[in-house]
């Protein structure tokens, strides 16, 4: 499979798992909270097309794309989300708390910068070559650690990536009403080089990390990618109070349905279809199965 | 440096673990040498481990933060948070990161972070430098706190943190007791009381000046209001015949429990002393967690001695005066064994 048809396979993949989350809340089927990146996909599939085994990623409470692009754990993650034994973390993390391999999620804002630098200080000690990846987006620009941790990153120069989806809202509250100043002078302030992408296509989001994993991989300093996006979806499920006319302006610009046009109908439609039958036979197994035991942790 | 002092001992332990396992980093605010910390606890490490002592800017979130990293990727790092009362800078990490991953992600993911302080006051330091705060730590699920001693074997104390638990451990260490000599070459007395110890690494001292019979009550207490609940209870045996056995804990949480229910079923009358604000303090779950275990036998409602100042002043008479004092525990004492 070709470069062009992987990347809309994740897309796609990502789009319909959430889609079908989405659903499900809202028919009581999945109980407790879910933070979907539908319309942020562009970012999860193109950076994490650049990871390698060894590599790091720290995510957030908006991580599903992330993870679901890195490591292809559908069953893992639907099991999760459903309270299942089977799920990547027994049914006792849920959607923010993830951990599998190299990759871990949490549902604070901020903390895990620091954690991403002293993973990325471990790896730089092992040698092992690792790159720690860490998304946060611009409303966890207003926590305190994350600076702390950026400058600890560059005095130390450690190899870490970090990506800020910047969505333009920390949860309802639009950025202009959260955020002083400019979102890449906060890094460069600290010396860590930046780069800045205002695009939802994830060959555009690839081709633009392509130097920052190879500077990261050749001199181990931090370095920083900002992402100009849009949440598509709602914060969590039903909250979302922005204007309709302004979501539907961005649908234009919908990072899967535009990536769909880059390959031939029938292609496309076959990659849909392949995903949707995966996803059924995930769903209709689960549903199947028993909740998780008692006896973790 | 001979290890003359518990300062010298933490500073040796410390040295040898670190040249037994590479995996071990010291991370805080000002380790380097010649600084060596603020209470000189690390001098040495760094000219010795060069690359594994790393010192900090002043961002007690960050050290914690990035040490919680190190451990989930291998490492075994020991944080330095230079006085407790910065503990609460860092608490979030303690609270919804380090203890928080191995827990959430229930699958065995070691997270051994080591986190040092120093706790506790009668150094004239003021509000913010004198606190015991580890009321606020020991209740956190997954973290053990425990507290350094005189009578405890100091290099087995910090090798059990540092390099046998795959978990996140935190340390008190007292102020005071940085300049005092260690008594844990002692086998069976101290002064005129009789020794003996409970545990293995960790170790709870158990003094009594009656050879472990016919006590009145048991004080249990642990970091800096172990010298002072001693010299209380001899004072109380001389002038008023009060005879009881005292309690020096090293674990706070996980508590031992069956230890401390031993020792004072004996007795039937519970006493706790510690330097920290009395309200929902380290004493208060003492005292919840033996109740029930004690319910028969006890003679007397169990009872607390703790700080009763809101904010520790500065003026070191001031401290002195709102400090728990030998004075406060004999009260008690006397207040118990009349109930």
């Amino acid at each position: 499979m070709d470069r062009t048809e992987t990347f809309y396979r994740k897309l796609s993949l990502i789009r319909r798992f959430e889609t079908h989350l989405l659903e499900q809340f809202s028919w009581g089927k999945l109980s407790g909270t879910t933070h979907t990146c539908i319309g942020q996909e562009a970012n999860a599939v193109g950076l994490t097309a650049h990871m390698t085994g060894d590599d790091v990623v720290f995510s957030n409470h908006r991580c599903h794309g992330h993870y679901l692009a890195l490591t292809d754990d559908v069953a893992g993650l639907l099991a999760e989300l459903m309270g299942r034994e089977q799920g990547v973390c027994h049914g006792w993390g849920g959607s923010q708390h993830l951990h599998r391999d190299g990759f871990y999620s949490n549902g604070i804002q901020g903390g895990i910068v620091a954690n991403a630098v002293g993973a990325a200080l471990a790896e730089k000690t092992k040698n092992s070559g690792a790159v720690t990846t860490v998304f946060l987006g611009d409303g966890t620009l207003g926590e305190g650690i994350v600076y702390e941790a950026m400058n600890l990153a560059a005095l130390w120069a450690l190899p870490v990536l970090f990506v800020i989806e910047h969505n333009g809202y920390a949860q309802s509250t639009p950025t202009a009403m959260q955020l002083a100043g400019e979102v890449a002078a906060r890094p460069r302030a600290f010396g860590i080089e930046t780069h800045c992408l205002a695009s939802n296509d994830t060959d555009a989001v690839y081709a633009a990390a392509t130097p920052l994993f190879d500077g990261l991989r050749s001199d181990g300093k931090p370095r920083c990618f900002v992402s100009f996006t849009y949440r598509l979806g709602p914060h969590s499920k039903g909250d979302d109070t922005r204007d309709p006319a302004e979501i539907e302006a961005k649908r234009a610009d919908d990072p899967v349905l535009s990536y769909r046009r880059k390959l031939p109908e029938d292609v496309a439609t076959r990659i849909d279809a392949a995903n949707q039958q995966r996803l059924v036979e995930i769903v209709a197994r689960l549903e199947q199965s028993a909740p998780a035991g008692s006896q973790h942790p | 440096m001979t290890a003359r002092l518990m300062v010298h001992q933490i500073n040796a332990a410390l040295n040898e673990l670190m040249a037994e396992d590479e995996r071990i980093y010291v991370i805080g605010e000002d380790v380097l040498d010649p600084y060596g910390g603020a209470f000189k606890v690390t001098k040495g490490l760094s000219t010795r481990f060069p690359q594994r002592v790393l010192t900090t800017p002043i961002s007690e979130a960050v050290i914690v933060g990035a040490a919680t990293g190190m451990a989930l990727r291998g490492l075994r790092p020991v944080c330095e948070i230079m006085f407790g009362d910065f503990l609460g800078l860092a608490f979030d990490q303690i609270l919804n990161h380090a203890t928080k991953y191995p827990l959430m992600y229930a699958q065995n993911v070691p997270c051994p972070i080591t986190i040092r302080t120093p706790m506790g006051g009668r150094r004239g330091y003021g509000p913010t430098h004198s606190q015991s705060l580890e009321k606020y730590f020991v209740g956190i699920p997954g973290l053990e706190v425990t507290a350094l001693h005189r009578f405890q074997p100091v290099q087995p104390f910090y090798r059990r943190a540092l390099l046998d638990g795959d978990g996140p451990s935190l340390i008190i260490e007292n102020k005071m007791m940085y300049g005092q000599t260690p008594l844990a070459h002692l086998k069976d007395g101290y002064d005129d009381f009789q020794l003996r110890r409970h545990g293995r690494d960790v170790v709870e001292a158990e003094l009594s000046l009656t050879g472990f019979a016919h006590e009145d009550l048991t004080l249990i207490t642990y970091g800096g209001m172990s010298d002072l609940c001693l010299s209380a209870a001899k004072q109380a045996l001389i002038d008023f015949e009060i005879s009881a056995n005292v309690i020096i804990l090293g674990n706070l949480s996980p508590l031992p429990l069956d230890v401390l229910t031993a020792a004072c079923e004996r007795t039937g009358r519970v006493l706790v002393v510690e330097e920290g604000t009395r309200a929902w303090g380290v004493g208060s779950e003492i005292v919840a967690q033996l109740t029930p275990r004690l319910w028969s036998r006890l003679k007397a409602a169990p009872a607390r001695v703790a700080c009763e100042a809101p904010v520790l002043p500065n003026s070191q008479a001031l401290e002195n005066e709102f400090l728990p004092s030998v004075a406060d525990i004999l009260q008690q004492m006397r207040a118990l064994v009349t109930a």
